[in-house]
């Protein structure tokens, strides 16, 4: 892994350090798994190129009531009845939360 | 992994300039640096969504994408290729914005895994060390069930089952076969990529013939005694082709054995023949051919896999996703892959970063076209639990319904064109 000739002991310490000095990812959360998932069809954060609709810049609020009206059936829709019942109210907030959060 | 955090680093080191200084030229140089080496084979929608997602978790992973291709061109709308709605660029994804975010991206094959060894090596002679490595290679072709047949005579007899040069073959073939004349498609028994894509080649192939050469016929002849989305695909059929589409099940004569090349004919179990103008035999599958080398494989073909990260059950450090997995309730399509491919990076960067992973969840949706306005779909969500692997989130899902006026049915036409832009650039973008 080192080119450099140093010390033995310096070696190992030298490895720690590189691997500690990185700030560690923060943890991946459940929102952006959950999330992550709707990039096939609506686009990598939320930016559709195509005909389904975007959901970058929408508010958290737009996208609960949204997922929620799909889901009870109160709202139209082609798929995403099919889809919003696979989620309950806790994952459409973390879902709401996180697309509303991307800069 | 880190036996000593960085506190106590410092307390340790104490302040000696000249150690000090020695350490940050290491520190700073950029292969030590990176918080691990990721190594995936396969720029599929699988292996090209996994290093993409793993770049976004942590942008100081060493990725590299062992990709032969230098474009990959989508087995997804490649039946629209065939029908003449699309042409072969638009089905076509280079990998320059992978390079963009700073992943490798090697084109060259991978020739052989040394899972002790941690290592791949390349057909150019190059070899790949990794800490973690994704195996994401798609399928190969039973071509050992099938009598009169091997990959040399797909040319002669494409199955354009990967998207590429076949799909090109083969839409010359109908170009050029006369009006009036047979288009047998003999899709295989199942596990296959893409369950539904056989149902919607037949749509496509059916629109241009009716607009070009009327009086041919299309006989599949199926493995199977069902198929995805089949009473949606029947409907279609009927009320855009008439009766120009006969599907022929497993169990009435449909399942194939052999096949005779120069008379392009196919022979059932029964050993009864039919000829056509424009055969399309669609072989059983199994994992690609690295996972086998591998020994990444059981005795079904396919890669078992811990369906919460995708890692190997033969081989921990190697995760398998796409098409090649067993992946539970997950059909084997791009968009399974694709989700995957993300569920399996969340994996990677937390076991990296000794963090949580977040409970996994996974999205698949396929859409066909039955014509060119004229769209169905079938969706699920999935989770995964210890006792029962990756299923079906209860009351989730289904298919569009049966029920439905021309206005829904374009709607998710329109959609399935949607879809294919926002997941091609979610995967290549």
């Amino acid at each position: 892994m080192f080119r450099l000739r140093l010390p033995a002991a310096l070696v190992f310490t030298a490895a720690s350090f590189s691997v500690s000095i990185i700030a560690p990812a923060a943890e991946i959360s459940q929102g952006a798994m959950l999330s992550n998932s709707c990039a096939a069809c609506h686009g990598t954060d939320g930016n559709s190129p195509g005909a389904i609709p975007t959901l970058h810049g929408k508010s958290a609020d737009f996208i609960e009531r949204a997922l929620k009206g799909f889901r009870s059936g109160e709202r139209e829709s082609t798929v995403m009845g099919r889809h919003a019942t696979g989620y309950s109210d806790e994952e459409i907030a973390l879902i709401a939360d996180y697309f509303a959060g991307l800069k | 992994m880190n036996s000593i955090n960085r506190r106590q680093f410092i307390q340790l080191l104490g302040g000696g300039s000249v150690l000090a200084s020695s350490i940050g030229l290491v520190a700073c140089s950029k292969q030590p640096a990176a918080s691990g080496r990721v190594v995936i084979i396969g720029g599929g929608f699988g292996g090209a969504t996994c290093a993409k997602y793993l770049q976004r978790f942590d942008p100081d992973l060493d990725i590299t994408l062992v990709e032969p291709k230098q474009k990959f061109v989508t087995c997804p709308f490649s039946n629209l290729v065939l029908g003449g709605l699309r042409e072969m660029d638009s089905i076509s994804h280079t990998y320059d914005a992978h390079t963009k975010r700073g992943i490798k991206v090697v084109h060259s094959l991978a020739r052989e895994i040394d899972p002790a060894g941690k290592k791949v090596h390349l057909a150019d002679g190059k070899t790949l060390e990794y800490d973690r490595l994704v195996v994401s290679p798609g399928i190969d072709f039973r071509w050992e069930d099938i009598e009169g047949m091997s990959p040399g005579d797909a040319e002669k007899l494409p199955h354009a089952w990967n998207g590429g040069p076949q799909t090109v073959t083969l839409r010359n073939q109908l170009t050029a076969m006369p009006d009036g004349g047979t288009v047998i498609i003999a899709p295989p028994a199942n596990p296959f990529r893409c369950p539904p894509g056989p149902y919607e080649r037949a749509s496509m192939v059916a629109n241009y013939l009716k607009q070009n050469k009327p009086r041919s016929k299309i006989l599949i002849l199926d493995a199977k005694t069902k198929f995805s989305k089949q009473p949606l695909f029947m409907q279609g059929w009927e009320q855009l082709y008439g009766d120009m589409i006969e599907w022929v099940s497993g169990d009435a004569g449909g399942r194939i054995s052999r096949v005779d090349i120069a008379g392009k004919t196919l022979y059932n179990e029964l050993g009864e023949g039919h000829a056509g103008s424009v055969v399309n035999f669609i072989p059983p599958q199994k994992a690609g051919k690295i996972a086998h080398d591998a020994g990444l494989v059981d005795s079904s073909g396919w890669c078992p896999v811990d369906q919460r990260n995708f890692a190997s059950t033969l081989h921990p450090d190697i995760h398998v996703i796409g098409d090649a997995s067993l992946a539970g309730a997950m059909p084997k399509s791009g968009f399974a892959a694709n989700s995957q491919g993300k569920v399996c990076a969340a994996a990677i960067v937390s076991a990296l970063h000794n963090t949580t992973m977040p409970e996994p969840s996974y999205v698949n949706t396929c859409y066909s076209l039955v014509g060119p306005d004229y769209g169905i779909s079938v969706a699920a969500v999935y989770r995964y639990a210890e006792d029962q692997g990756i299923y079906k989130v209860d009351g989730s899902g289904g298919v569009s319904p049966a029920e439905a006026d021309a206005e829904f049915r374009q709607k998710e036409a329109r959609y399935t064109r949607g879809w294919y832009a926002s997941i091609t650039s979610d995967t290549w973008g």
